[in-house]
């Protein structure tokens, strides 16, 4: 193999410049005051500040509030990430057996990705809604009286339902893509061998998406513990008694409406923490399990 | 004293030069829709009134964001000079050496004219220091009352001219309306913390917290876990279970007017500044206003109401002009036909007995509006019904709804509900205390 070596030493720098500053500016020094911020004491105006130390982050591992917000987070992020993928792919694999009109089924199921969070929020806090809402008086004829301001299972599962059901849209789109990509071949050869469409599906096809599978993990994971704010804050507010307050949202009210910044510092430097674990886990180990 | 005449000197001095120059003072304040237009009305024309200053309203959305924006906005030192605070917000305002301007010193640097005693008491009360100082300029104050729905109670065979005046006659009444078939619910509410925690408090001349509810100082505790408040989140609780109160959700309890407007609920417990609202959607029937329900065993009971709505806060490190502004303009806004224009039109209390007094012919025109005022002045408020004044009470609030919600869920009954919310919203306070020492 044939290396070429540049001995300009400045060149390099120059061009990794706008992206180092970028870099620099959004992420490494917000992040650095959010470090600084987490070990102070401070009023509301910003006049009286003091030191404390590790007071802040002693006084979350204390607090009943922040174990359950940890609890409520992992359990959303997972019921999430499990029924935005699941219906995603079922999805995928009903359109990837059509032939004709694959396009319009396409086109219709990924409308729901460009509605912001913020308004899907507002669409499922209507329809749910148990004075005003369609599902809540259907719900009630059978029996069930869907009341997600008092019970915390039925908000749990609204939000749910509320940030599934943007990211199928995303979701689906990769599955569909990653199922046409692979070679019908395959599957063809697998069936003259007697294989049917279930054993198919988990020797073949699935082995062969996990690529895709992969990625989508990864994004649906962070789209659950950070792009569902909006959603949370237009259905529940992360009530009733804190039951859908994920650890995102408890970031923000409590910094931003109860301006304890030095928690709040605490929290999101905590958050930063489960990232680079999560990170780290995903790619050390789940990774290794992915065939390309 | 040198220093009051210096400043009345300077702004004497900077009136001349605003001559030619308008002075713009910002104004950032939390009124949307109807009530946003009428305030830019009231602005406009304290505008046209005089040339030196031009006052501009700034609307920064709800209570929280709008008390949230001018804080950020003071720490990048962008701050403008009046920020409308809701009255959950007066223990961190106050606590803000240094960020804000008092009323009263505002005032009295400016030499405009200033009378305290012409304000009402039960409307300053809340945003005056212990030596008697008003520390900001009210503007929107209002207080719960109960709203009926006359027709419901024709159908169900009870007085339609009586509302309930007791908690016994509002289970009562209650019963009556939902054997009769003539509404599915009772009654519900909107602000479980400000309704049926914290007035319900001064209603019943419980105390809300030590040190006059906190008005004595940061070393102040809540108290809301007395025998009175636990023995009323348990009925609520007991009247839940049997539909006859329904729970409308946590901050203003959002889904709570849905149920009154569709005939759901026959009656609901809200601000007095929402009686245009309910007559505006209360289409099909006709609507009758009354005074909270109290507990007649309670001794003092009704004692009166406090009130909630919101006050204009200087801040300061602004330009001196841009005080004098702010001075000339709170003259105005004080001013009783302003006072009663607005309070007529938006159903906030009138904050000045002159206010009050012009507006006599109004509430003979409009039967029930004055409804608020009779209750805020019901009686000489005591150590317990003069509002409270703790440090982090946006987030006791939340701890409020969300101890309730508790309670509904039936995870904790009223006194474990009650006793978490002193235990969890004291410690909000110590956390305060310690910020601000």
């Amino acid at each position: 193999m044939k290396r070429t070596i540049f001995r300009n030493q400045l060149l390099p720098w120059l061009l990794l410049a706008p992206q180092l500053a970028i870099t620099f500016i959004f992420f490494i020094w917000p992040a650095a005051q959010a470090v600084w911020q987490s070990f102070l004491r401070e009023d509301a105006f910003g006049i009286k500040s003091t030191f404390v130390g590790m007071e802040n982050y002693l006084r979350l591992i204390d607090s009943a509030e922040y174990m359950n917000s940890l609890k409520v987070t992992a359990l959303f992020s997972v019921s999430v990430t499990i029924m935005s993928m699941g219906t995603a792919l079922l999805l995928a694999i009903a359109v990837d057996r059509m032939i004709k009109s694959t396009r319009i089924y396409t086109t219709l199921l990924v409308w729901p990705y460009a509605v912001a969070p913020a308004v899907a929020g507002i669409l499922w806090w209507f329809i749910f809604n148990p004075t005003i809402g369609i599902m809540p008086y259907i719900l009630s004829g059978f029996g069930y009286d869907w009341n997600h301001i008092s019970d915390k299972g039925d908000a749990m599962l609204l939000v749910v339902i509320a940030s599934a059901w943007k990211q199928i849209s995303y979701n689906f789109l990769f599955f569909v893509a990653g199922l046409q990509s692979i070679p019908p071949s395959l599957r063809e050869a697998a069936a003259i061998d007697g294989a049917g469409p279930v054993k198919r599906f988990f020797t073949i096809t699935f082995p062969l998406l996990s690529p895709t599978t992969f990625f989508l993990l990864v994004v649906n994971i962070v789209y659950a513990m950070f792009d569902t704010f909006a959603v949370i804050d237009s259905t529940t507010e992360g009530g009733p008694a804190q039951a859908t307050n994920i650890l995102v949202y408890k970031v923000y009210f409590d910094g931003f409406v109860g301006q304890n910044l030095g928690s709040s510092g605490a929290q999101s430097v905590i958050l930063m923490g489960i990232v680079i674990i999560l990170t780290v886990i995903q790619f050390r180990w789940v990774e290794k399990k992915v065939e390309y | 004293m040198k220093a009051m005449f210096t400043g009345t000197a300077m702004a004497l001095a900077l009136s001349v030069t605003a001559a030619h120059a308008q002075t713009e003072v910002q104004w950032w304040h939390a009124m949307g829709g109807e009530l946003g237009a009428k305030l830019e009305e009231i602005v406009q024309g304290f505008n046209d009134s005089q040339s030196d200053y031009k006052v501009v309203p700034s609307y920064k959305g709800t209570y929280p964001e709008t008390m949230t924006a001018a804080i950020a906005a003071f720490r990048a030192d962008e701050q403008p000079a009046i920020v409308q605070v809701f009255e959950v917000g007066t223990g961190t305002m106050m606590a803000a050496e240094g960020a804000i301007v008092p009323v009263y010193q505002l005032m009295a640097d400016q030499g405009a004219s200033f009378d305290p005693a012409a304000f009402l008491p039960q409307v300053v009360g809340y945003y005056t220091d212990t030596d008697g100082n008003m520390l900001s300029m009210p503007f929107n104050s209002s207080t719960p009352i109960l709203y009926y729905n006359k027709n419901v109670f024709e159908a169900a065979g009870l007085d339609p001219e009586t509302p309930p005046k007791t908690w016994g006659e509002m289970e009562e009444f209650s019963k009556k309306i939902m054997e009769s078939g003539a509404a599915d619910c009772g009654f519900t509410t909107g602000w479980v913390s400000w309704i049926q925690t914290e007035n319900f408090s001064a209603w019943h001349n419980q105390p809300i917290g030590t040190m006059e509810n906190g008005f004595g100082g940061l070393d102040a505790r809540l108290s809301l876990n007395g025998p009175v408040q636990v023995k009323h989140w348990g009925n609520l609780k007991k009247w839940a279970d049997e539909g006859i109160f329904k729970y409308g959700g946590p901050v203003g309890g959002d889904n709570a007017p849905p149920m009154f407007y569709s005939q759901d609920c026959a009656m609901i417990m809200n601000s007095s500044a929402s009686r245009a609202g309910v007559i505006a959607n209360a289409t099909d029937f006709e609507v009758g206003f009354g005074q909270l329900p109290y507990y007649d065993d309670v001794e003092g009971a009704p004692q009166n109401t406090i009130i909630g709505g919101a006050t204009l806060w200087v801040l300061s490190g602004r330009p001196d002009e841009e005080y004098a502004g702010a001075a000339k303009f709170f003259e105005y806004m004080a001013s009783a036909d302003v006072q009663a224009d607005w309070a007529s039109f938006s159903g906030y209390l009138p904050i000045t007995q002159a206010a009050a007094d012009q507006m006599s012919g109004y509430f003979s025109e409009n039967p029930g509006a004055d409804t608020g005022l009779n209750e805020i002045t019901l009686n000489e408020p005591t150590e317990n019904s003069k509002g409270l004044r703790f440090g982090n009470y946006v987030q006791i609030r939340g701890i409020i709804d969300e101890e309730f919600e508790q309670l509904m869920a039936g995870s904790k009954d009223a006194q474990g509900a009650l006793d978490s919310l002193v235990e969890r919203g004291n410690a909000q306070i110590e956390e305060f205390q310690a910020q601000s020492q």
